[in-house]
């Protein structure tokens, strides 16, 4: 499991475009470094991110190991009434996690 | 046993030797089989990237497409100077405001950073940023 920080703005107008910031706290590990003992260290990252608004996609995106460390991802998203934003990451590992965030549309 | 040191040495070096980068044209291989047998211009979409980066570990970086003709379907980055050239894809879903995405990013050393977007029209749109790097993202 990873700490996420969703950032959603606080006054959302109907079908007008609103940015969404996530802040995930993960090592993206690149798979390029090596330890001391000069054995390569396992790649680990977030490779996979979807955003959805109830079930509609918003963004879908691949990453590789040049994203930074404790990824950073702001986007815009549409609304046309209230609903649940879901994140979703896919790690190297195959391990699914999907933060929920409410939209009220005012 | 002791290793003969000339051999020892040999071997160090061969060893030691960092992962080769990617090449411009390895990115250009990949552009192509991204774009196909469509037209591939510049305009329309924006990378937005420091010139002069002080830390490659994490640039800032954002990309846009402003007043796209048609849906943009999805947005490529590719760093020519990193031990892996492709860096992200995006695709923009009905709910998506805006094509426009920002993210931090890893630099290896100073390069040419491409974007290439894909629009559901069947055009693709590019731009590119020369930028220098100053402390590299660490290999080791």
């Amino acid at each position: 499991m990873v700490r996420v920080l969703i950032n959603v703005p606080k006054q959302i107008h109907a079908n007008e475009p609103f940015e969404v910031k996530v802040l995930i706290s993960h090592p993206m590990e690149s798979g390029q470094r090596r330890d001391q003992m000069g054995q390569a260290i396992p790649r680990d990252i977030i490779n996979h991110f979807i955003a959805t608004l109830d079930g509609e996609t918003v963004l879908d995106a691949d990453f590789f190991p040049a994203i930074a460390a404790n990824p950073f991802l702001s986007f815009s998203v549409v609304a046309e009434k209230s609903g649940t934003l879901a994140l979703t990451f896919v790690d190297d590992h195959g391990v699914t996690q999907t933060e929920l965030t409410a939209i009220t549309v005012t | 046993m002791t290793l003969p040191r000339r051999r020892f040495v040999l071997f160090a070096a061969c060893v030691a030797v960092p992962p080769a980068g990617a090449t411009p044209a390895e990115v250009a291989a990949l552009i192509q089989a991204l774009v196909g047998d469509a037209p591939l211009k510049d305009g329309l979409i924006h990378l937005d990237l420091p010139v002069m980066v002080e830390n490659g570990n994490a640039v800032a970086m954002s990309v846009s497409v402003a007043d796209p003709p048609s849906p943009v379907e999805a947005i490529h980055v590719f760093a020519e100077g990193n031990p892996l050239p492709r860096v992200a894809v995006f695709r923009f879903g009905p709910r998506s405001g805006a094509p426009r995405v920002a993210t931090r990013m890893r630099l290896a050393t100073s390069q040419t950073v491409i974007a290439i977007a894909k629009l559901r029209d069947g055009t693709c749109w590019r731009d590119s940023v020369d930028l220098l790097v100053t402390l590299a993202a660490c290999i080791e």
